[in-house]
C-alpha cells in the first residue's frame, strides 16, 4: 500500500516533468531541434528492452510466489540486465546527441528533455539496483520479511517505471514537435 | 508491519545470561537503551518522535517570530534603519519559510505522529523507522535552510521565490540555493511521513473502529497527509528546475532563452495552495475533538464534518490560480478559478456552523484549550470573509501584493491555525507530559494573544486597501497619507500590536517551564473527554496500549464511561477515566514486542543532507553523500525489526518479564 502511494506521488513527479519538456520542446532558439537528433529504430529497440523486462519481472514475481529461489534468481537477474542494458542505451544515446552539439544548457528542448529522461533514467537505475540487491539477499537468506511480497513490491516499481516510459517514449520521441 | 507479537519461548530467558553485545550489519550492537539521548536519537517511538517534532517546530516558531519583531519594527517608524532593503528581503524570505516549512508543518506532524496511533488505538506507526527518518529529513533540511544565514546570506526571493527573481541575476548569493535543496529535503521528510501515516490510518486502526467511527482529528490529518502526497512532488519538480538553473546553468525561467516564467508559478502553486490546506486542517481536527469535550456534546453533524474536509481537500487541488490573477490568465480561467475558490467557502462554512452547533445548548468549561478553540473560529472567520473578497477577481486585481493579502493569511493562519494548534497543547499537554498547564496563565497567553493578533493584522487591512505593497521595507511620512488612513498610525499600531503577541507567546513558555517545575501532576482524565488516548496512563506506555481496545462507538471512551438511561434519554456515568484505565491495566496483554530502535533513519539523514550541499558546493561532497545514502539504505534494508534477544541486557528487575526484552539504563 505504501508502493502504490508512493507511485501515486511519483506519478505526479513525472507530470510535472512531461509539462515542461511538452511546454518547451518547441523552444529552439539555438542548436539542433527534436526531429533533427532522435534516431526512433535506436530507442525503438532500446524501449523494446524496457518492455520485456516487465515479462521476466512478472515471471519472477510468479516464481518468488511459488517458493522456486531458483528461478526467481534468474529471473531478476534478466531483468537487472535489460533494465541495466535500457541505462547504457540511454548513457550511448545522451553521448551520441551531445556530439551532436546538443548539451545540457544549449536551449530549452535540451534542458527539459535531459531532465526528464535523465529523472527516467535515474529511477531505472536504482530500480536495477533494488533487483540486484534483491538476489543477493535472497541467495544470502538475509531477506527481513515476506519473500514474494518483497519481490512483488519492487516488481511494482519497475512495472511503474516501464509505463512511465512508454508515455515518455510516445510524448517525446513518436510525436512530433 | 510495526508491531510484532510473537509469543516469547520459554526458553529465551536462559538465553538473557550473557550479555554479548550482538551485532547490527555486523558492525555496530544495536542501540537499545531506553534512556539518555541515545534513546532519542535512535528511537522510532511515534511519541518520543512527536516530542521531538514538536520541540523542534517550537524553536523554529521563535526564530520566525523573532524575525517577524525585526520586520515590524523596521516598519513602525518612517524611514526604518534597522533592516537594509537586501537584509528585509531575506528577512521576510525566512520569516515565511521558516513559520509554513519548519513551524507550521512539524508541529502538526508532531500532533499527527503524537496522537494518531493513540487515538486509532494502535501501537505504533505502520512504518516506525520511516518515521524517524521522516523527522530527521526535515531536521536536515532545516538546518541547511538556515545555515544560510552564516553561509552568505539567505534567501531572499519570497516564500513563492518567483522567477526570475530568484535566477542567478537577481539573486547571485548562494541563499536561494540553500533555499531549494532546504525545502527540498524537508519536502521529502513529508512524503515520507505521510504515505506512513496514511497507511497507518488504513490498516492499524483498533478492532471495531470502522472509518467513521474514526476521531475528527484522525480524519482531518488522513486528508491533509493525501494533500501531501500529492502535491509535494509538483514542488520538487519545480525545485529541481530551479537548481538546475542555478547550479547546472540549465534556463529553465530565463525569459531571453524563450522560457516562461509562469511555469514556475503553476507548479509552484498547484502545490502552494493544497500546502495552505495542509496548514489549516490540522487545526480543525483538534479543535473538533476539544469543542465536543469541553461543550460535553457529540460533535453536531460528524459526518457533514468529515466530508466537508474531504472535500475541501479535493476542490483545494483545483484553485491554485487564483493566486495568479493578476498575470492575465484569460478571461475563462479567471472565471473558472474564480468560481472554484468561492466553492470552497461552502465546506468551510458548514464546519464552522457544525462547531457553532456543538457549543449551542452544551455545557460550556471556558478552559484555555476551549478559549483558543472559539478564538479560532471567530478569527478564522474574519480571515475567511476577507479570503472570499480574493475570490472576485476583479476586486483581487486590486488587492494582489498589499497587505490586504498579508493580512488575510495571518488572519487565517494566525487566528486560524495558531489557535488551533494552542488548543491543542493545553488539551493534550496533560496526555503527553503528565501535568496540567497553568489555566491562569493560559488566561493570559490567551487574551494577549488575541489582543496582539487583532492589532497587528486588523490594521493591515486597511493599509492594504489603502495601497501599502507588500514587501516595501520602508514608507515615508511625505506619502502616507492624513487622517483616519494615515501609514504611519496604523503600521505603528501593527507594530505595537506584534509586541503584544510575543508577550502572549512568551507566557505560554514561562507557563510551559512553570509547569516543568511546579505543575500539578494530571489526573488521569482531566477534561471528561472522548477519544481513545484518554483509556491510558499520562503519558503513555512505550508500548500506548495494555490491551488493544476493541472499538464499538464513535467517541468510544465517552461511551465507555456513561450509558444512556433508556427512560429517561439521559447519559449517565458509569465509569471514570480513572476506573478504566486500571481496567485495561488489570487485563494487560502478555508478550508485547515493540520494534527496536535504528540508526539507519538518521544515517540516511545525514547523507541526505551531505548531498544537499553538495550540490553547493561541489560534485565530490554529492558522491559522499550518495555513499553514505546507499551505505545506509542497505543497513535499513537489513536489519530486523525486532533486535535479536542478545543485544538487549538482562532485566534488572528479573520475574517474569514479557512485555519488553528488558531494556536498561
Amino acid at each position: 500500500m505504501a508502493m502504490w502511494l508512493f507511485l501515486g506521488s511519483e506519478c505526479l513527479l513525472f507530470g510535472g516533468l512531461i509539462s515542461t519538456y511538452m511546454l518547451y520542446r518547441g523552444r529552439v532558439t539555438q542548436g539542433p531541434r527534436p526531429s533533427q537528433v532522435f534516431d526512433i529504430p535506436f530507442t525503438s529497440v532500446s524501449s523494446f528492452v524496457l518492455l520485456m523486462s516487465s515479462l521476466t519481472m512478472v515471471l519472477a514475481v510468479t516464481s518468488a510466489q511459488r517458493k522456486d529461489n531458483h528461478r526467481t534468481k534468474l529471473w531478476l537477474m534478466v531483468t537487472a540486465s535489460l533494465g541495466a542494458t535500457f541505462v547504457g542505451g540511454q548513457v550511448y544515446e545522451f553521448t551520441a546527441f551531445y556530439n551532436e552539439g546538443l548539451g545540457f544548457t544549449t536551449n530549452l528542448f535540451s534542458s527539459s528533455f535531459y531532465t526528464l529522461t535523465g529523472f527516467h533514467g535515474v529511477h531505472v537505475t536504482v530500480g536495477v539496483i533494488m533487483l540486484l540487491s534483491l538476489r543477493g539477499i535472497i541467495s544470502k537468506d538475509k531477506d527481513t520479511g515476506d519473500r514474494p511480497e518483497v519481490v512483488e513490491l519492487i516488481g511494482l516499481y519497475w512495472h511503474f517505471v516501464d509505463i512511465v516510459w512508454i508515455i515518455i517514449f510516445t510524448l517525446v520521441y513518436l510525436i512530433p514537435a | 508491519m510495526a508491531i510484532i507479537e510473537r509469543p516469547t519461548p520459554a526458553d529465551t530467558i536462559s538465553l538473557r545470561m550473557p550479555v554479548t553485545p550482538a551485532q547490527s550489519m555486523g558492525i555496530v550492537r544495536r542501540p537499545v537503551t531506553s534512556t539518555g539521548w541515545k534513546s532519542w536519537v535512535f528511537t522510532v517511538d511515534h511519541k518520543k518522535i512527536g516530542i521531538m517534532y514538536g520541540v523542534f517546530a517550537m524553536f523554529f516558531f521563535i526564530v520566525g517570530g523573532v524575525e517577524a519583531l525585526l520586520i515590524r519594527l523596521q516598519l513602525a517608524a518612517p524611514d526604518g534603519k534597522i533592516l537594509s532593503a537586501d537584509l528585509y528581503n531575506q528577512m521576510f524570505t525566512m520569516h515565511a519559510t521558516t513559520m509554513i516549512f519548519l513551524f507550521a508543518m512539524p508541529m502538526a506532524a508532531a500532533f499527527a505522529n503524537y496522537f494518531l496511533p493513540l487515538q486509532l488505538g494502535a501501537r505504533d506507526v505502520a512504518f516506525p523507522r520511516l518515521n524517524a527518518l521522516g523527522l530527521w529529513l526535515l531536521v536536515a533540511g532545516g538546518l541547511i535552510l538556515n545555515s544560510s544565514w552564516f553561509l552568505g546570506g539567505a534567501a531572499d526571493g519570497g516564500w513563492f521565490m518567483y522567477s526570475p527573481n530568484s535566477g542567478p541575476v537577481f539573486s547571485p548569493s548562494n541563499g536561494v540555493d540553500f533555499w531549494t535543496i532546504g525545502v527540498q529535503i524537508a519536502g521529502f521528510g513529508s512524503l515520507v511521513s505521510s504515505i506512513n501515516l496514511i497507511v497507518t490510518i488504513l490498516n492499524m486502526r483498533a478492532p471495531g473502529m470502522t472509518l467513521m467511527k474514526m476521531p475528527v482529528f484522525c480524519w482531518m490529518i488522513m486528508v491533509v497527509q493525501f494533500l501531501l502526497v500529492f502535491s509535494l512532488p509538483v514542488i520538487t519538480v519545480a525545485l529541481v528546475l530551479l537548481t538546475f538553473q542555478r547550479s547546472f546553468g540549465a534556463t529553465f525561467f530565463d525569459v531571453a532563452q524563450g522560457a516562461d516564467p509562469l511555469l514556475w508559478q503553476h507548479l509552484f502553486w498547484i502545490f502552494g495552495h493544497p500546502e495552505v490546506y495542509v496548514l489549516i486542517l490540522p487545526a480543525f481536527g483538534i479543535i473538533s475533538e476539544v469543542l465536543p469535550t469541553f461543550s460535553r456534546k457529540p460533535l453536531f453533524g460528524y459526518p457533514f464534518v468529515v466530508f466537508s474536509g474531504a472535500s475541501i481537500g479535493l476542490v483545494g487541488f483545483g484553485v491554485w490560480s487564483h493566486h495568479m490573477f493578476a498575470t492575465g490568465l484569460g478571461p475563462i480561467s479567471v472565471a473558472a478559478f474564480s468560481i472554484a475558490t468561492m466553492a470552497i467557502a461552502i465546506p468551510t462554512g458548514v464546519k464552522i456552523f457544525n462547531w457553532t452547533l456543538t457549543m449551542w445548548g452544551g455545557k460550556i468549561w471556558y478552559s484555555t484549550a476551549m478559549k483558543f478553540a472559539i478564538g479560532l473560529i471567530v478569527l478564522f472567520t474574519i480571515g475567511g470573509l476577507s479570503g472570499v473578497t480574493h475570490a472576485v477577481a476583479p476586486s483581487d486585481t486590486q488587492q494582489t501584493d498589499t497587505y490586504y493579502i498579508v493580512a488575510h493569511f495571518h488572519y487565517v493562519l494566525v487566528g486560524g491555525m495558531v489557535f488551533g494548534l494552542f488548543s491543542g497543547f493545553y488539551y493534550w499537554w496533560p496526555k503527553v507530559f503528565g501535568k496540567m498547564l497553568n489555566e491562569k496563565l493560559g488566561g493570559w497567553n490567551f487574551w494577549l494573544m488575541v489582543i496582539g493578533m487583532n492589532m497587528t493584522f486588523g490594521p493591515m487591512h486597511i493599509l492594504g486597501l489603502q495601497g501599502q505593497p507588500r514587501r516595501m521595507y520602508v514608507w515615508t511620512e511625505a506619502r502616507a497619507g492624513e487622517g483616519f488612513f494615515n501609514f504611519g498610525f496604523w503600521n505603528r499600531v501593527a507594530s505595537l500590536g506584534s509586541f503584544i503577541l510575543a508577550i502572549g507567546i512568551l507566557i505560554f513558555l514561562i507557563n510551559v517551564v512553570h509547569t516543568a517545575r511546579k505543575g500539578k501532576p494530571a489526573p488521569l482524565d482531566p477534561w471528561d473527554a472522548r477519544t481513545l488516548e484518554w483509556i491510558t496512563t499520562s503519558p503513555p506506555k512505550e508500548h500506548n496500549f495494555d490491551r488493544i481496545p476493541v472499538v464499538h462507538h464513535l467517541d468510544e471512551f465517552f461511551h465507555r464511561k456513561y450509558q444512556e438511561n433508556t427512560t429517561t434519554g439521559e447519559m449517565v456515568q458509569i465509569a471514570t477515566g480513572a476506573q478504566l484505565v486500571q481496567a485495561e491495566e488489570d487485563n494487560a496483554d502478555a508478550h508485547i514486542h515493540l520494534p527496536s530502535p535504528s540508526y539507519w533513519p538518521i544515517a540516511i539523514a545525514v547523507g541526505v543532507g551531505t548531498l544537499g550541499l553538495g550540490v553547493v558546493y561541489g560534485v565530490p561532497i554529492m558522491i559522499v553523500g550518495v555513499l553514505i545514502i546507499l551505505g545506509s539504505a542497505f543497513g535499513f534494508v537489513l536489519e530486523p525489526s525486532v533486535a535479536d534477544d542478545i543485544d538487549y541486557d538482562p532485566p534488572m528487575s528479573g520475574g517474569q518479564d514479557t512485555k519488553e526484552l528488558a531494556p536498561l539504563g
